[in-house]
């Protein structure tokens, strides 16, 4: 089947089979930092952002039902050279060793912090309980989501990425 | 035209302790790292693999025609075909052989029966599901200590006449290997004559370190070269290269193996698998590059297992606490193969530590080795090699020892601590520890966790009913291996190689043999070199993982590659340091001896105006070497460490218990580790986070359990649990350093204490809280149920 | 791992829906939120021939009161509920329930509806609907039809929708200021299937005592249950700690859990009690009603 949608915000024409899961079609439109980590819709390191505001595990819809809608990736995060707060702060809190859940935790992250934009540690270890890593412990991801809050409600600055 | 002089003012030298953030992250925190996945190669096929759903059958037929009639699909194979080149079975690093696809029988559930090759994956995953295998169900070993009963089937038909193994007598056909350390009858003697004695079983249950990247190949032989390059998800590139030389045949000059970035490997990507081989033999057969990536399910079925230890200890003390000798006996359930990974001369790895922080006199300790019809492996998870099972053991039976002694675990532990002045200390088991202060270490962490307060915490709430414990781990680990005249795996000696090019205008590029997988080697190598040789940290690069640059060496695991690579590094630039101080007297045009490095600079004794830095002198290499010198600065050192290093730590836990469903929660855990000296704060504790949430995914989640048939019970991620961040707990960390007194640097390796060194921290938490229920001992996982049944049969309910 | 081939159908009006399922009749299967359909079909044990996917249809994702009912149509993902203030401060029961299915990715995409549909015995919504008293509404090739939701529930995996019907929309009436409810769940992790979980509603009448309870229990039988006797005992009583054990004990006496990693049968059972108990307590405490 074709598909078209936006993904990161250019739009691609897509062959894809009904069976092909959008995580595959994603990677073979060669944006390769979106991830697979398991079969059973668990480890969410191929979180993507769909349509602005939503998460979904990329595993877990099948690429012809993301006709017409928008995909968001973490090619799609940086500004040219600029790195999103969230980038940065994984960054700056040592947030990731291997970056193999990297990419999808900072989608989800990113979810979260729309839908709340100033999360306690409790719940930024609530709202990333979707997303698994196995090296980090996660303390140092809350410690970044919580910087890359901070630096996304200042009010120029860091902000300004927009 | 001469080169001009750049300016050679160094900037940013930042050496060891200095908490600067990774250098890797650019590229992962951008979605541009470039796992074994992101490899795609022109003309490349997919490859499958067909799987038993018996844990012990007979393979009567395989019929591969409907699956080769799938469109797309270009080859099947299955063991014939594997023997036709000679590859239906490989060495295992134990000493053992295993089969590569099914020969004739299949020993675990989800064993590999043959392989399927097509144009795409989609394809290869519908040819893998049309192959239809006919087998003849047998009956299944699945409890070790039913192994080696008379009766029992036998699992290995190929060897069931040989009486001898890799490590010696062979008592039965499912029976591996039995070794021994220590004196038994001077340890039964000192036993027999102790006041007090605790006996205790314990089982480290079957986990498997799952990094969240599945493993994965892409054989890729270039026919028109004669070339292999085998892109592979490995910690060990090098071994790898040897290992495939051997077994294929190919000309070690003729294979490349590339490790591309790892996402996560724990132990689990240092062994060669079925389907890398399978992958590798299809792309010789095809002419097209292949890639095979696992799935989770054949990850966690088929890949590195650790652990599965069933352990008796027995420990002698006086009455007043201060230990007297330890015997132990384990059996280690293997597998259907025997590919634990382990140096050659220890097929229980180090288990031998198990005398761990404590001055035991005498000490004896006896493993033995089965087969099972479970996946091969014994894979060290985070481990140094069978170090996590033995210090979960110690750490455990001194708790069993202070409650049958009625003493504080504390206080028995700091009446049984070897001292500082005791180093270097000669283990009852044969080890020579390098350093430690443990009493200091395990002050500060009672310190910090409020230990006595805590204590009083708990007395209250135990008149009131409510449950709380309080754990200690005081472990000493063994890392680094090793030596090499004991260590050696495959007989390729446990050094590790460095390699450092000083450019002319004060950059560099370093490599090593070690394979990174997260640990941040390409900011800690960096910052040992600059260190030494006061480059800028940001002008040098690292690279690991690819054979064709990297200089020899036998991969990351085991926290080997700071105490063996991490050496090398500091060794290799003090031999680039010697040839510079030439170079620096030519410059300041005075003899060699009269120059000193000072400051991170080369300057005339005495004379701190008159130096140059090391930049003026990388470009003196290249455009005005001294006359006689020979130019350029680089150099390639192998380092072979003299001993193990040592590091150890204490951990205190606090948990609470939820009376109506036994749920535990750990509401307080400080980690407080000694690894010598520390190349970048920020990392260590990275390290140790991550290790800690492993130990507490072991000591509470994780397993791969089996039923009575040999399935398999914990095939994925919804099954074989991980904590997510909210069942983690906040972890508290601090440090006490105590270098290595023989290392380059004194720095010791971190990566695996924490997951070492925890697991008997919760568990002992847990059965402090129930203590006086009369529990001395519960098996991990430590699930809700466990505690419930401990808190209903001694009437404790509550919603 | 890769799901068997089948056919893609994206009908855009419920219309075109209804007329694929009764052309496709047992081969087809509605794709919703797919957050169950799809893993099971990665694994290959669901292969269905074709997918009607009815993510497309036009206004089903809304949620409103209606005649004294809360609807929520078939394409409400759990994040809507889980986000709604509204839901959050009249619906505890929902909004509890909200925050604990599957993991907070997983509810994005999830929906109330095809979690009901799905029917799985460890389903979180169904043990919901159930104390809530909650109703389906089905459109088939016979027209439209409100079922109440014990009858909908029918076996494990399995609902009174026949063969080219489809449920559009889930109904749970509207709370008054006298009623709360708690969802209680253990599970080993998140994003792990239930040990036990219980759902409770309970009603007040003005003079403190129980005017209606409902309970629903999951994850501890073939499927979700009422615990019917529990609310029998319950009804008309004034709440006190003996009364909430004893009505717990039955939730306890009409589990029938299967072994498995998650527990013994033994534990579910307990736990099944402990969590009605829990679960009652705290919507009792939500009402102001503190049973100590």
């Amino acid at each position: 089947m074709e598909i078209t949608l936006k993904i990161n915000g250019s739009e691609k024409k897509l062959s894809v089979e009904p069976r092909t899961l959008l995580v595959h079609a994603i990677r073979d439109a060669g944006l390769t930092g979106t991830h697979i980590g398991c079969d059973s819709s668990s480890c969410g390191v191929c979180t993507v952002v769909l349509d602005g505001k939503t998460a979904v595990k990329s595993c877990t819809m099948f690429a012809v039902q993301a006709e017409g809608h928008e995909i968001t990736t973490i090619e799609g995060m940086a500004q040219g050279d600029k790195l999103h707060p969230l980038q940065q702060a994984f960054h700056d809190q040592h947030g990731l060793q291997c970056g193999y859940c990297t990419p999808g935790m900072i989608m989800a992250a990113h979810v979260l912090l729309q839908h709340n934009p100033n999360p306690t540690e409790e719940e930024i270890r609530f709202g990333l309980s979707g997303n698994l890593c196995r090296c980090t412990g996660y303390q140092n991801i809350v410690k970044a989501v919580q910087q890359a809050a901070q630096m996304l409600q200042q009010p120029a600055g860091a902000a300004a990425d927009d | 035209m001469a080169v001009q002089t750049p300016n050679l003012e160094p900037k940013g030298i930042q050496g060891l302790g200095k908490a600067i953030k990774r250098k890797e992250d650019a590229r992962f925190i951008v979605g541009k790292g470039n796992y074994l996945d992101d490899i795609n190669l022109p003309g490349m096929l997919y490859m499958a693999l067909v799987h038993s759903p018996y844990a012990h059958a007979k393979i009567l037929n395989i019929d591969t025609s409907e699956a080769l009639k799938i469109p797309g699909v270009k080859a099947v194979i299955t063991a014939k075909d594997l023997a036709a080149a000679g590859l239906s079975w490989i060495p295992t690093l134990a000493g053992d052989k295993q089969m590569v696809l099914a020969d004739g029988k299949v020993l675990y559930q989800h064993q590999e029966v043959a392989a399927v090759y097509a144009e795409t994956r989609q394809a290869a995953a519908d040819g893998a599901a049309a192959v239809q295998v006919e087998y003849e169900p047998l009956p299944v070993v699945v409890d070790p200590y039913k192994a080696t009963a008379p009766d029992a089937p036998v699992l290995r038909e190929d060897i069931k006449d040989q009486m001898s193994g890799a490590h010696g007598p062979r008592r039965h056909p499912n029976h591996i290997w039995t070794w021994e350390v220590g004196s038994k009858d001077e340890t039964e003697k000192a036993l027999a004559q102790s006041e007090v004695r605790i006996k205790q079983h314990m089982v480290y249950p079957r986990s498997h370190p799952a990094p969240l990247e599945p493993c994965g190949c892409i054989g890729d032989m270039n026919k028109a070269t004669g070339r292999l390059t085998v892109y592979m998800t490995t910690q060990a590139p090098h071994a790898i290269r040897t290992v495939l030389s051997l077994v294929t045949k190919i000309p070690e000059n003729n294979i490349r193996v590339i490790s591309p970035d790892i996402g996560g490997g724990f132990g689990n990507k240092v062994p060669v698998y079925p389907g890398y081989v399978c992958a590798i033999v299809g792309s010789i057969v095809l002419g097209a590059p292949v890639k095979w990536v696992e799935t989770r399910t054949e990850n966690l079925t088929t890949t590195g297992f650790a652990r599965d230890f069933h352990m008796d200890i027995e420990i002698g003390a006086t009455k007043d606490g201060k230990v007297t000798a330890m015997k132990v006996y384990t059996l280690a359930d293997h597998g259907a193969f025997d590919a634990a990974a382990d140096p050659s001369k220890y097929p229980a790895g180090l288990f031998s530590i198990c005398t761990g922080s404590y001055d035991f006199q005498k000490a004896y300790a006896q493993v033995e080795a089965v087969y099972t019809n479970k996946a091969p492996g014994g894979v060290a998870y985070r481990c140094s090699f069978r170090v996590t099972e033995a210090s979960y053991l110690i750490e455990r039976s001194m708790d069993v020892l202070a409650h049958e002694l009625k003493m504080d675990p504390a206080e028995l532990r700091l009446k049984n601590f070897i001292q500082p002045h005791q180093f270097p200390y000669p283990s009852a088991l044969g080890w020579t520890y390098d350093s430690g202060d443990y009493e200091k270490t395990l002050k500060v962490a009672l310190e910090r966790i409020g230990y006595h307060e805590l204590r009083k915490e708990q007395a209250e709430k135990r008149a009131r009913g409510e449950l709380m414990g309080i754990g200690i781990s005081t472990f000493t680990e063994i890392v680094g291996a090793g030596p090499s005249k004991d260590f050696d795996i495959l007989g390729i000696k446990m050094f590790d190689g460095a390699e450092i090019r000083v450019h002319p205008t004060g950059s560099a590029i370093v490599r090593a043999g070690t394979r990174h997988q997260g640990q941040g080697h390409e900011t800690t190598w960096a910052q040992i070199v600059s260190e030494e040789l006061g480059l800028d940290v940001d002008k040098i690069i690292v690279e690991e993982g690819d054979t064709d640059t990297a200089p020899y060496g036998l991969g990351t695991y085991a926290s080997r590659s700071t105490p063996t690579a991490g050496g090398a590094m500091a060794l290799a630039a003090r031999r680039i340091r010697e040839k510079a101080k030439k170079i620096a007297a030519h410059l300041l045009e005075v003899s060699e001896n009269d120059v000193e490095w000072v400051d991170k600079k080369f300057q005339v004794k005495g004379v701190p105006g008159k130096s140059v830095t090391m930049n003026e002198v990388a470009f003196a290499a290249y455009t005005n070497p001294p006359p006689g010198l020979e130019p350029g600065l680089e150099t390639t050192y192998y380092y072979d460490p003299p001993n193990l290093t040592f590091p150890h730590g204490a951990y205190v836990c606090v948990v609470d218990i939820d009376k109506g469903t036994g749920e535990v929660k750990v509401r307080r855990f400080v980690a407080i580790d000694d690894c010598g000296t520390i190349i970048n704060p920020m990392i260590v504790e990275g390290q140790v986070h991550g290790g800690l949430t492993e130990g507490f995914a072991m000591a509470f989640m994780q397993e791969i359990a089996f039923d009575e048939q040999g399935n398999h019970l914990a095939s994925n991620f919804t099954d074989y649990l991980l904590p997510t961040a909210l069942e983690t707990p906040k972890w508290e960390t601090g440090h006490t350093v105590t270098p290595s007194p023989h290392h380059p640097i004194g720095a010791k390796g971190v990566g695996e204490s924490p997951t070492v060194g925890s697991p008997a921290a919760f568990v002992n938490a847990v059965v402090d809280a129930l203590a006086h229920l009369g529990v001395r001992h519960i098996d991990m996982p430590i699930t809700r149920e466990k505690v419930w049944r401990v808190l209903r049969s001694a009437g404790i309910d509550a919603f | 791992m890769i799901p068997a081939a089948f056919e893609y159908k994206r009908p855009m009006s419920l219309e075109e829906a209804l007329s694929h399922l009764a052309q496709y009749g047992a081969d087809a299967r509605v794709l919703a939120g797919g957050q169950s359909l799809i893993p099971a079909m990665r694994y290959r044990l669901a292969q269905p021939a074709v997918l009607v996917d009815i993510n497309k249809l036009p206004n089903l994702g809304y949620m409103k009161e209606e005649n004294g009912m809360l609807c929520l149509g078939a394409l409400v993902r759990d994040t809507d509920v889980e986000f709604s203030p509204e839901i959050r401060s009249r619906y505890h029961l929902i909004s509890d329930v909200s925050m604990v299915v599957a993991d907070p990715i997983v509810r994005f995409r999830a929906t109330v509806v095809g979690s009901l549909c799905h029917n799985d015995p460890s389903g979180d919504w169904a043990a919901a609907a159930i104390a809530a008293r909650a109703q389906m509404a089905i459109q088939g090739p016979g027209g439209a039809r409100v079922e109440p939701i014990d009858r909908f529930l029918v076996d494990s995996f399995a609902t009174s929708i026949g063969e080219g019907e489809m449920a559009v929309e889930v109904r749970f009436p509207v709370p008054n200021a006298l009623t709360s409810g708690a969802y209680e769940k253990i599970e080993r992790k998140v994003g792990d299937y239930a040990t036990a979980a219980a759902a409770v509603q309970v009603e007040l009448n003005p003079d403190g005592t129980i005017k209606e309870a409902g309970i629903g229990i999951t994850a501890v039988a073939h499927m979700a249950l009422r615990v019917e006797e529990a609310e029998k005992i319950l009804r008309g009583q004034k709440p006190t700690l003996e009364l909430i054990r004893a009505a717990a004990e039955e939730a306890r006496k009409i589990a029938n859990p299967n072994p498995d990693a998650r527990g013994s049968a033994e534990y579910k059972k307990d736990m099944a009690r402990v969590l009605v108990g829990r679960g009652l307590i705290k919507a009792l405490k939500r009402l102001n009603v503190v049973v100590a």
